[in-house]
């Protein structure tokens, strides 16, 4: 899984790459938790455009992500998620934006 | 009698994290001979992927054990997959399957049943302390018009 995050002002942008498994789990939510260190931001947003599979190790991710942000009194948006893994996240309730179809 | 499958695959391997990938993409290789849609193959890979993660995180929580992954073809269109580990077993097979339930600490989300059984068809969970679980799932793959 890769993990690439760009900081603009206090907006922090993750973008995900790959299996999100238990396997890959643990290195993206250490990404994440440090570029939220670092950042301190007001916004997160993950973007899912680039997951191939996602389980419920993203559920574990997403939590961990939106409980960071809500003790730094900040958001997080979820984002271009496949259809598969938000399937997953429906399953918890999580809410999610789809990946809009491109044509 | 449970009648004998169509045809079936079994796969062992050791309870490394990074053979959750192999377990998915083994059952979907072999899955392919039913002609899944998307949808159908992406719910069956995510129900292996939780089983197959159970066991490696939780029935060897501290050493490697030993995993079987066993896929059939019953009835023309059904999937049967079935996940046995010899690790720890589940005391309380009914409580696990609860969800949100986890021993798992933050790194998991306590919903891989509640997934395993939305996503499939059918989940049959036995265990037994110190001798290991076998999760049975089944998941009828629709038949498809055009197919052969």
């Amino acid at each position: 899984m890769e993990v690439r995050t760009t900081t603009k002002g206090r907006e922090l942008a993750v973008s995900l790459r790959g299996e999100l498994d238990h396997h890959a789990a643990r290195d993206a939510v250490t990404a994440i938790e440090r570029a939220a260190e670092a950042a301190l931001p007001s916004k997160l947003t993950l973007d899912f455009s680039g997951v191939t599979f996602m389980d419920s190790s993203g559920i574990a991710v997403a939590m961990r992500a939106m409980r960071r942000m809500a003790a730094l009194g900040g958001m997080t948006a979820l984002v271009n998620v496949p259809p598969q893994a938000k399937k997953v996240f429906d399953a918890a309730g999580i809410v999610c934006r789809a990946k809009e179809e491109t044509t | 009698m449970k009648k004998k499958p169509d045809n079936y695959i079994a796969v062992e391997f050791l309870s490394r994290s990074v053979n959750e990938g192999f377990a998915r993409a083994a059952v979907a290789a072999f899955a392919a001979q039913l002609d899944p849609t998307l949808d159908e193959l992406g719910d069956v890979k995510t129900a292996v992927s939780e089983a197959v993660t159970n066991a490696i995180v939780h029935a060897y929580p501290d050493a490697l054990g030993k995993i079987v992954l066993r896929a059939g073809v019953y009835n023309g269109n059904v999937l049967e997959i079935t996940v046995r580990d010899w690790g720890r077993g589940i005391a309380d097979v009914e409580k696990a399957r609860e969800p949100l339930y986890t021993t798992g600490g933050e790194e998991r989300s306590g919903m891989g049943f509640t997934i395993m059984e939305s996503f499939m068809d059918k989940l049959v969970v036995r265990s037994k302390p110190d001798k290991g679980t076998v999760v049975t799932m089944k998941r009828a793959i629709a038949p498809r018009s055009g197919r052969k």
